[in-house]
């Protein structure tokens, strides 16, 4: 390995060649290579002609949630990475995977080696309800019981139990809680051919869940989901929707906020039609999707043997208009309801993580930032902007969204490093060049990291392809650390 | 779907007049014309599976040697409000047609229907009219797209036919309705 590292940095070197010499490249590191890092990356080359950008990973593998978030059931909308490849093939794009900001390198270090420093890391964490009973087996994040499913190695061992139980709830009715109820309820037959990891493809053959509880505190004027996702769940096969036709009459501030969102609209004239066409069938053996609104979770109970979830303690909510943003919050109402269940997945949105030397604002869990630019304090009487450091993604406008949203948000945070650039604020101090990768590679060497390149991926890309053809599938992932970094650097 | 169509937001035609003054008012004069290659599709579009389109139309070639498609005229507008007319194949979509002539129309699902990238706005509304009427599922992209508006479509699905000769299309100013607009990402 040490004589790869040494030749991959004699290559980098020459290739640089010109503009090494006129030490005029601009060096870029983005940290994280999702959608947000990687569109970063693309605007970047484009729009700045000697900007050399790296981007780093702390997984072996490129793509963020396109790889370990998008559902297997979603093939078209991982053919992005297509377009996220050519971007890496750039000479003036390295990947750096297995390289984990904090214990491997530091941002400080990065920033001194660095012109600019794009912190795109996203959203490695979960937003925790606070309810009593929330440590109880049996309940997780959807994100844990995600990763899981799209063989993320940070979930492999995680194994949910299916087999106690014939019920789900899943906390939460956007998308990504369509996501994992849909996959616990999908047909195998139809989840056997997508890149669905094999540990969850057997867990889920396996699975007894046949009923799943979708609960949301407010009401279907209100629900966070899509209307691409819906209709894909409300039109599968074998599966019984129920909704509560009482909860499908509106307020006159409901029909405001129809009025005033196109997408919630066709949301709710979504569930309507849903409710009103499947009147009055009941087909024995269906499996069941239950959509819940207004109620929140009070508490988690405990099962019979105490050894697992066994419910959840629902309050009934009612919506109050909030004088400040114009929508709607659920109130409860002191009316409560148990729902027995075996299995919980929380899906309440997702949380950034903070490093350290990041500013952080822990109440949004989000970079304080404008259009991009980090700010090293959130009091708007002292705010500061970090020199060469920006922000981009969810660490920069918190969890939501979906893939293109990144586009423009990258969109925005290049335009800024430009203008930056473009008035002189980017010039180190001392005036002498940035290591740029070179850096990098010796501070990998130093501390004995074996970083993953483009290629390396490449290799696992083609094993998990490969494998993938033997059982008809577009790919097996591999989904264990070793494996990827045997088949990235054996 | 009519229905729908007639609730659209008034904001959203007040942010199609303002982004159309805006690119009238910023449009420069160079007008490039190309004609299109003649050579097989880039290797990035081929892929498109289901909703590829095939640029051969039978019997529709204009000129003697027969190599030469029937095509219409297609202009577009893009961020910063410079325009560019095409030659299209009938039978090509807009999003094969702007690639093939390198106009940066994104394409994240490369037409498969799975994104809103190649969201494009159609700047006179009887053209828009002479379209077919979007299919639920370009709906559901299209809610998602930046700058709706209320002759926005997905250029994947803007398929070129002869009564689409002189078209003109304008990307969303995207940087700037991000900023601007005060867009409110939809939850994921």
């Amino acid at each position: 390995m040490k004589g790869g590292l040494l030749f991959r940095g004699w290559k980098t070197l020459t290739s640089r060649g010109f503009f090494s010499l006129n030490d005029k490249s601009l060096r870029v590191c983005v940290i994280g290579s999702g959608p947000a890092g990687f569109y970063t990356a693309e605007k970047m080359l484009k729009a700045h002609e000697r900007a050399e950008v790296d981007i780093l990973d702390r997984l072996p593998t490129p793509f963020g949630l396109v790889r370990s978030g998008v559902a297997p059931d979603h093939p078209e909308t991982k053919i992005v990475v297509n377009q996220f490849s050519r971007v890496a093939s750039n000479e003036r794009c390295s990947f750096f995977g297995n390289v984990s900001l904090g214990s491997d390198v530091s941002l400080s270090e990065l920033r001194d080696m660095y012109d600019v420093v794009v912190v795109a890391y996203g959203a490695e964490s979960d937003r925790s309800l606070g309810v009593p009973g929330e440590n109880l087996k049996e309940i997780y994040s959807a994100r844990e019981f995600v990763w899981w499913y799209n063989g993320h190695p940070d979930c492999r061992y995680m194994a949910p139990d299916l087999k106690c139980t014939d019920t789900a709830v899943v906390l939460g009715q956007g998308n990504v809680a369509l996501d994992v109820a849909r996959i616990l309820l999908r047909p195998m037959s139809e989840l056997q051919t997508t890149d669905i990891a094999e540990h969850a493809l057997v867990s889920l053959q396996e699975s007894t869940i046949r009923k799943v509880y979708l609960v949301g505190r407010r009401g279907p004027a209100q629900a966070a989901c899509t209307a691409k996702e819906l209709r894909e769940i409300l039109g599968m096969k074998n599966l019984q929707v129920h909704i509560r036709e009482a909860d499908l009459v509106i307020s006159p501030a409901d029909e405001e906020e129809l009025k005033a969102s196109r997408i919630q609209r066709r949301v709710y004239d979504l569930l309507c039609k849903s409710a009103t066409s499947h009147q009055g069938h009941d087909f024995a053996g269906q499996r069941e999707l239950h959509f819940i609104f207004f109620r929140k979770p009070d508490k988690f109970l405990p099962s019979e043997d105490q050894s697992r979830v066994g419910g959840v303690r629902l309050e009934k909510t009612c919506l109050k208009a909030n004088g400040l943003s114009g929508k709607q919050v659920a109130i409860g109402t002191g009316q409560f309801e148990d729902l027995n269940c075996g299995l919980v997945l929380k899906s309440i949105g997702y949380k950034s993580v903070p490093v350290d030397g990041l500013p952080f604002d822990k109440y949004r869990g989000v970079v304080p930032n404008v259009r991009g630019r980090v700010l090293s304090s959130d009091q708007p009487e002292n705010v500061n902007i970090e020199q060469g450091l920006y922000v981009v993604g969810w660490l920069k406008r918190g969890p939501t969204g979906i893939v293109a949203t990144n586009l423009y948000c990258a969109e925005e945070t290049v335009a800024s490093i430009l203008e930056d650039i473009d008035n002189g604020l980017i010039a180190s101090p001392s005036g002498s060049p940035k290591p740029g990768r070179q850096g990098l590679l010796q501070a990998l060497e130093d501390k004995n990291v074996r970083f993953v390149p483009f290629g390396g991926w490449e290799k696992i890309d083609s094993k998990e392809k490969l494998e993938g053809q033997l059982r008809n599938k577009p790919r097996e992932k591999l989904t264990t650390w070793d494996e990827l970094l045997k088949a990235a650097l054996g | 779907m009519k229905i729908m169509q007639n609730a659209r937001v008034q904001a959203d035609t007040d942010t199609n007049r303002l982004l159309i003054n805006w690119l009238l008012s910023n449009r420069q004069i160079s007008t490039i014309q190309r004609d299109l290659k003649t050579g097989p599709f880039s290797p990035f579009l081929y892929p498109m599976g289901k909703f590829c389109f095939s640029n051969a139309a039978n019997g529709q070639t204009t000129e003697g040697d027969g190599k030469d498609k029937e095509t219409i005229s297609v202009t577009f507008l893009d961020k910063d409000g410079e325009e560019k007319v095409i030659k299209v194949p009938v039978g090509m979509s807009m999003l094969e047609a702007a690639h093939e002539n390198d106009i940066e129309l994104e394409g994240a699902c490369e037409g498969s229907l799975a994104c809103s990238t190649c969201h494009v706005i159609v700047m006179d509304v009887n053209y828009y009219n002479k379209l077919e009427d979007p299919t639920d599922e370009e709906n559901d992209m299209l809610d998602l797209a930046f700058g709706l508006t209320e002759t926005s479509r997905l250029g994947c699905q803007i398929v070129a036919k002869p009564e689409l000769d002189g078209i003109r299309l304008a990307l969303p100013a995207a940087t700037r309705n991000f900023a601007v607009d005060g867009f409110v990402p939809k939850p994921h």
